[in-house]
């Protein structure tokens, strides 16, 4: 009897090459073994399986993909939308598509039978394309077109040893049954790696999620996670939590406005999470953009997320206010990514913002805003997603700002409790109505890691920009010839 | 395409086993892989109901796999031992060692079903 931590050093792992698979599975599928992946009909597993072949073969491991539902053609197109050109690959014999068809209504049954056929097919074509990978999709489909499934099942059996027996590392894909993983079973045969797929729609919004089930051996992610398909392929986001293992920088970052970094004693320190929140407005996105803006102004690059604005409105506003993102983007350090929160799931969005930032590799995120995911999902759910976001940033050195909306009529500490214990530095915008005029104030509510000023001090928006004035912002209680006046150079002073 | 042959009238079975043409050709393939008692058993089994229904108007190929894997993919062949009727059409396929003769004429349209 091998130890078990022999066993678990010594399981060689294939990658499947698909993003962040490779990750929840400590390297990918077991070499050399069959995976299951079962999943309801549409939820990818065809589309995995083949991204699977495919990136084998980027890797110079050749594939066989044995197709019981869809003939290759069919394949061919259905896989093109995501950029997989499995004909050429078919010309250049790397990829070898055997279409198997069983059709009941074709066939009589009369004594006993087995497989050897397909046995034989599956065997000729590894053979031919030299394959180190197999995909048999799904071959559940011969339990529909034979009626014997006693054979069927030993015969199964059988091939799954088979397969161990030729070292091809293999996905074999079924169908979800009702109570059970496989709709007859198969995960009683496939016993080293079993993946889950699930598309569930909650409220007409759509999330698709993979889970690994069971890998035997290995270590691996036991939760679910949520995965793209899109022209890229399938994109798996491999984050629930990453824990609190990321360093802390102390090098500190401007805000893009000196007087803001001189209350928080020199800026925020690089990698941390900044939250801007305050009622309608009180210029959150001004500040934010004016923090994208010093990021790209440093030579780093920032990734914006909108959630509100175009990228056509967002930079057309800025620049009546003096900030200048035209430039940026067209410099490239700028992304603008604007989606409506609404026509995904958190977690797509998640995926998508993970994927977005995994491309564009920036030194500085901004999420604006981030309430407006409370509008479609639960507190609990945000709360949750912001944790998978702000443990993401951080584990990437990434400094983010996210801007937050307070209802007005809400005490502006009370909403965001759910989020503020996550977040390092919290500056909070507010609207004063003194002596006929709004006054927007500003103050940091907390700053972790450094002594920050406790004043709140007046935040101005003018067409050059957004700037903080040295003092309170004209406090009821005074009288108005102490005001500072606009336009006069204020005085430092000290806080009564 | 199949599916609608075989819903189709069952006299039309019936007329082709009752009065089967003189010129009729029968070819018909039977595949299997390597000398497994099965697959002898499926080739006297087939012989014998050949010798006994078709005398003189078939022909029979028998194609080990194990020899010509290659095959196996053109007439879509799964199961082993497999016979398939390639004439007269439609194409039918009876799996399995033949040894149910009734079921193998009806699987082979040689005598209409039940």
């Amino acid at each position: 009897m091998v130890k078990k931590s022999a066993v678990r050093s010594a399981l060689p792992k294939a990658p499947s090459g698909i993003l962040g698979l490779d990750e929840i599975t400590g390297g990918g599928l077991p070499r050399g073994r069959p995976t299951l992946v079962c999943g309801s009909a549409g939820s990818g597993k065809t589309l995995l399986s083949i991204e699977f072949l495919v990136r084998g073969v980027e890797l110079g491991e050749p594939g066989v993909f044995v197709a019981f539902e869809e003939t290759s053609e069919e394949l061919a197109q259905n896989v093109a939308s995501l950029g997989f050109d499995i004909r050429r690959l078919s010309a250049q014999r790397k990829l070898l598509i055997d279409y198997v068809r069983v059709e009941r209504s074709e066939i009589e049954e009369t004594g006993e039978y087995d497989l050897e056929g397909l046995f034989v097919r599956l065997g000729h074509a590894i053979d031919t394309a030299a394959a180190k990978r197999v995909v048999l999709d799904t071959i559940e489909s011969l339990f529909g077109g034979l009626s014997n499934a006693a054979v069927l099942r030993a015969e199964l059996r059988r091939l799954f040893h088979w397969l161990k027996a030729r070292g091809v590392t293999a996905i074999v894909t079924a169908e979800r049954g009702v109570g059970a993983l496989t709709r007859h079973g198969l995960e009683e045969y496939v016993s080293d790696c079993v993946i889950l797929l699930d598309h569930r729609v909650t409220d007409q919004i759509s999330t698709r999620r993979l889970r690994v089930v069971k890998y035997r051996g290995s270590n691996h992610g036991t939760n679910e996670y949520p995965f793209l398909i899109d022209d890229d392929g399938v994109s798996v986001l491999p984050i629930t939590s990453l824990g609190l293992h990321h360093g802390a920088s102390s090098e500190r970052v401007s805000s893009g406005i000196t007087p803001l970094d001189t209350m928080l004693g020199g800026g925020c320190f690089r990698g941390s999470t900044v939250l801007i929140s305050g009622t309608p407005g009180t210029g959150k996105t001004s500040l934010a953009a004016r923090f994208a803006e010093a990021t790209c102004r440093r030579g780093e690059r920032c990734l914006y997320f909108s959630f509100e604005e175009s990228p056509g409105q967002l930079s057309r506003n800025m620049r009546s206010i003096g900030i200048d993102l035209g430039r940026w983007l067209k410099r490239g350090l700028l992304r603008l990514e604007a989606a409506r929160p609404t026509i995904y799931g958190l977690e797509t969005h998640l995926a998508f913002m993970h994927r977005a930032v995994r491309e564009s590799r920036p030194a500085a995120v901004v999420v604006d805003p981030i309430t407006d995911f409370t509008l479609t999902h639960s507190l609990a759910d945000n709360k949750a997603m912001l944790m998978r976001l702000i443990d993401f940033f951080k584990s990437e050195g990434i400094t983010a700002a996210f801007t937050s909306l307070t209802s007005a009529g809400v005490h502006p500490e009370q909403t965001e409790a759910a989020v503020s214990s996550l977040i390092d530095t919290w500056i909070v915008l507010r609207d004063l109505e003194r002596q006929g005029r709004r006054h927007r104030a500003l103050c940091v509510l907390k700053s972790r890691g450094m002594a920050h000023s406790h004043d709140v001090r007046e935040f101005r928006i003018t067409n050059r920009g957004v700037d903080i004035g040295d003092d309170q912002p004209a406090p009821a209680a005074r009288p108005a010839q102490l005001r500072k006046r606009p336009g006069v150079p204020a005085r430092k002073r000290e806080m009564p | 395409m199949s599916a609608a042959k075989r819903s189709g009238p069952k006299s039309k079975v019936r007329a082709a086993a009752a009065k089967p043409k003189a010129a009729e050709r029968w070819e018909l393939r039977l595949y299997v892989a390597g000398h497994t008692p099965r697959s002898l058993a499926a080739v006297v089994n087939l012989k014998k109901i050949c010798e006994t229904h078709l005398s003189g108007k078939y022909r029979l190929e028998v194609i080990d796999l194990l020899a010509n894997p290659k095959l196996a993919r053109a007439d879509q062949i799964v199961a082993i031992p497999t016979l398939v009727r390639k004439l007269p059409p439609p194409v039918k396929k009876i799996i399995g060692d033949l040894s149910n003769t009734e079921r193998t004429l009806v699987g082979m349209q040689l005598v209409p079903r039940r």
